[in-house]
């Protein structure tokens, strides 16, 4: 096991170079540097020895390795992720929270797929071609077609012509700044229930699908018939062993439904205008403000992979025969 | 598609009866008429690949099935509201089947210039098909000005999906946008399919470190959050490229990060037919590894590959709508999908107009359709499924 583990953070260290290296990209594309439309932007003229400070910092007249080699090591070594010049303060100020709401978005929502597509996926497999299951497969099929922002769009309409009411943000007013209290995170809870459902609309689809693929290959296995047999009553003999078995499969498709929830987040956060990584790598973008999106786009791609990391992890540890592999 | 495959099992029929004839019962089926026979059972798959066809006859003949130009507008008309059709007519000689919507008088909040619409039962502008309006260049070839369907009279407001915020008709817009979006779905996946099949083939015939350097590329890419990666990368084309090398870019884009589920696809492949007996044989005969994989291995795969591709249309045109709808991915004049869900952004416009919702709708359809289609391809290229 913690050679297992030992040679999985080991394959941990390309994979952050790599995207190291995008994000890096994604901050170098945009035409000009943007010392330029600083300069541009700035509603009086800048002193150039303050130019000058901040070409020297970023190693703008550096060749392009040093200059990475600048930003990556001030990340590591300090946390300094740079500055964004639209809000002009460090980036490091800016992320934290947000990420942090990123991540409990996801995980709750990975956690409302668990617990809705596991016993869906049992149902519908052990009453295989019923009407229930037709109609779970149905809306699982839809599911998996309606794109989320789409899906954000339509319940907030309903919310908004059928309820009266105006849905969206994560927090209540009175609460948006305030300090972390029980009641913030209560009013956090009450709001979190429409992106949850909105993300994992998808993900419980897809998981569905899978579920019920896997127990309908284990029921149809001798041992199964064996156990019937022996007049094992039908709710044991289900829970007992093919559940249990089918239940693996899922645990590794941790591997892309978390990406995929990250990634869904991003844009249903926009839509819904909750304060998490998307709408403020958004509206980064759009101002090319782009120290901040491109530290945006490392976090989020660096968690992604540690979240996945730890579910492989998870994985080996339920299921040995993986770490063989 | 249809008549092809049914041409090819007559022949095959009539070609086994002539056999029975002299040699007893042998039936000879390719593999492309198995598949074909096994496709035709599943019914909902049939229908999907109807659909699919549809929206890409749609896609082709765009200038022709849409009533308007995408970019007609009317200031007359900002977000009219869908009509309800009418299909009987009353006229002094009797109720007459005649297709109509009704007219419309507005009102103007003077306040904050928010426009009502009235029905106005006396005035009625029939409905054709087949109608002469606005001329337009198919394929920039021939120009014509038959439309399948639109106000019978060239000039009546008959906007049968209602009109966005400029007066532009919906449906017109939506027909158009089937262009993009289906075509970039198409594209997108050539190109990644162009780089799994060579990524992938080298990956699974090699094996050894260059399979395990580009596995290990694979779940890289796969693990990273796809939306917010493209956010940043489609940020860099510059506002100033001319649109069809934006939707290049776009494409290059998607398919960049696309290509790796294909990839896995044509390596699994390849790893379980190298050792199937007639490479083998084909290796012992001394055969060229090149010929062995064009000649051999290649034609096994296909029908995989197929359903596959199939299967990965849709995520193509989901990510570009999802881009386009963000405002970064293509952008207006170029219509697509996303594009015109822009326009429906936030809650105040979905209140005013939901019916430029409809788009969405379109998406939904399309990716359904690809997915069936996609599943029941998978199914019947399966030899051993029963």
């Amino acid at each position: 096991m913690i050679w297992y583990i030992a040679r999985r953070i080991l394959y941990l260290i390309p994979t952050l170079l790599i995207v190291s290296v995008i994000a890096f990209l994604v901050i170098q594309l945009p035409p000009g540097d943007f010392l330029a439309s600083l300069i541009s932007k700035a509603e009086e003229t800048i002193d150039q020895a303050q130019v000058d400070a901040l070409r020297e910092r970023y190693g703008l007249d550096e060749p392009i390795y040093v200059q990475y080699w600048k930003w990556i090591s001030g990340i590591v070594a300090r946390g300094d992720f740079g500055d964004s010049f639209e809000w002009n303060r460090p980036v490091s100020d800016l992320i934290w929270e947000r990420l942090g709401l990123t991540m409990v978005i996801s995980l709750v929502t990975l956690a409302f797929v668990w617990v809705v597509s596991i016993p869906i996926g049992i149902y519908s497999a052990v009453k295989k071609y019923t009407i229930g299951d037709y109609i779970v497969t149905v809306i699982g099929f839809i599911g998996l077609a309606v794109p989320n922002f789409l899906l954000a769009l339509v319940l907030m309409y309903v919310a908004f012509r059928y309820f009266g009411q105006s849905v969206g943000g994560l927090f209540s007013p009175e609460y948006i700044d305030a300090p972390w209290t029980l009641g913030r995170a209560l009013d956090l809870l009450s709001h979190l229930w429409l992106p949850v459902i909105i993300l994992g609309t998808a993900g419980t689809a897809a998981l569905i699908r899978v579920m019920r693929a896997n127990l309908l290959d284990e029921l149809s296995k001798l041992y199964v018939d064996a156990a019937r047999a022996r007049g094992l009553s039908e709710l044991r003999l289900l829970f007992k062993y093919p559940v249990r078995v089918a239940l693996n499969p899922l645990v590794s498709a941790l591997a892309w439904v978390f990406p995929a929830l990250v990634s869904g987040s991003a844009i249903t956060s926009i839509v819904l205008n909750l304060q998490t990584t998307g709408p403020l790598l958004y509206r980064s973008l759009q101002a090319q403000d782009m120290y901040l999106a491109g530290s945006l786009v490392l976090l989020v791609s660096v968690l992604t992979i540690v979240g996945t990391l730890v579910s492989d992890i998870l994985l080996a540890w339920l299921d040995p025969r993986i770490q063989l592999q | 598609m249809t008549s092809a495959p049914t041409q090819a099992r007559d022949d095959a029929r009539s070609a086994s009866a002539e056999e029975a004839g002299s040699e007893g019962r042998i039936v000879v089926a390719n593999q492309w008429q198995l598949i074909w026979w096994k496709f035709r059972k599943h019914r909902l798959a049939m229908l999907a690949g109807l659909v699919t066809l549809f929206l890409y006859t749609v896609a082709l003949f765009a200038e022709f099935f849409a009533p308007y130009s995408s970019g007609a507008y009317s200031a007359a008309h900002t977000h009219l509201p869908p009509p309800q059709i009418h299909l009987i007519q009353e006229t002094d000689g009797g109720p007459r089947f005649s297709p109509h919507v009704k007219g419309f008088t507005v009102q103007i909040d003077p306040d904050s210039f928010k426009r009502t619409y009235m029905v106005d039962e006396t005035v009625a502008y029939p409905i054709g098909l087949f109608v002469r309006g606005e001329e337009y260049k198919l394929w920039g070839l021939f120009t014509l000005d038959v439309h399948l369907i639109g106000a019978a009279q060239a000039g009546d407001p008959v906007y049968l999906l209602g009109a966005d915020r400029l007066g532009r008709d919906v449906l017109s817009r939506t027909i158009y946008g089937t262009r993009v979006s289906m075509s970039v779905g198409l594209v997108g996946v050539g190109l990644s399919l162009l780089l799994g099949v060579i990524l992938g083939g080298i990956s699974g015939y090699y094996g050894g470190v260059i399979d395990t350097l580009i596995q290990r590329t694979i779940e890289i890419l796969r693990s990273l959050p796809t939306i917010p990666l493209w956010m940043g990368l489609s940020a860099a084309i510059p506002l100033t490229w001319p649109p069809l090398r934006v939707y290049f870019a776009i494409t290059v884009l998607l398919s960049l990060i696309g290509w790796t589920a294909l990839a896995r696809e044509v390596r699994g492949r390849f790893l379980s037919l190298k050792t199937e007996d007639f490479v083998i044989a084909a290796r012992l005969d001394g055969v060229r590894e090149l010929q062995i994989i064009l000649r051999h291995m290649a034609p096994s795969m296909t029908s995989h590959i197929i359903a596959s591709v199939t299967l990965a249309i849709p995520g193509m045109i989901l990510a570009e709508t999802a881009l386009s709808f963000l405002g970064i991915g293509l952008r207006p004049p170029v219509v697509s999908w996303g594009v015109l869900l822009q326009e429906a952004q936030n809650v105040r416009s979905i209140a005013t107009a939901p019916w430029l919702l409809f788009p969405g709708i379109a998406v939904v359809t399309a990716v359904l359709a690809m997915n069936f289609l996609g599943d029941g391809l998978r199914d019947a290229a399966d030899p051993y499924q029963a």
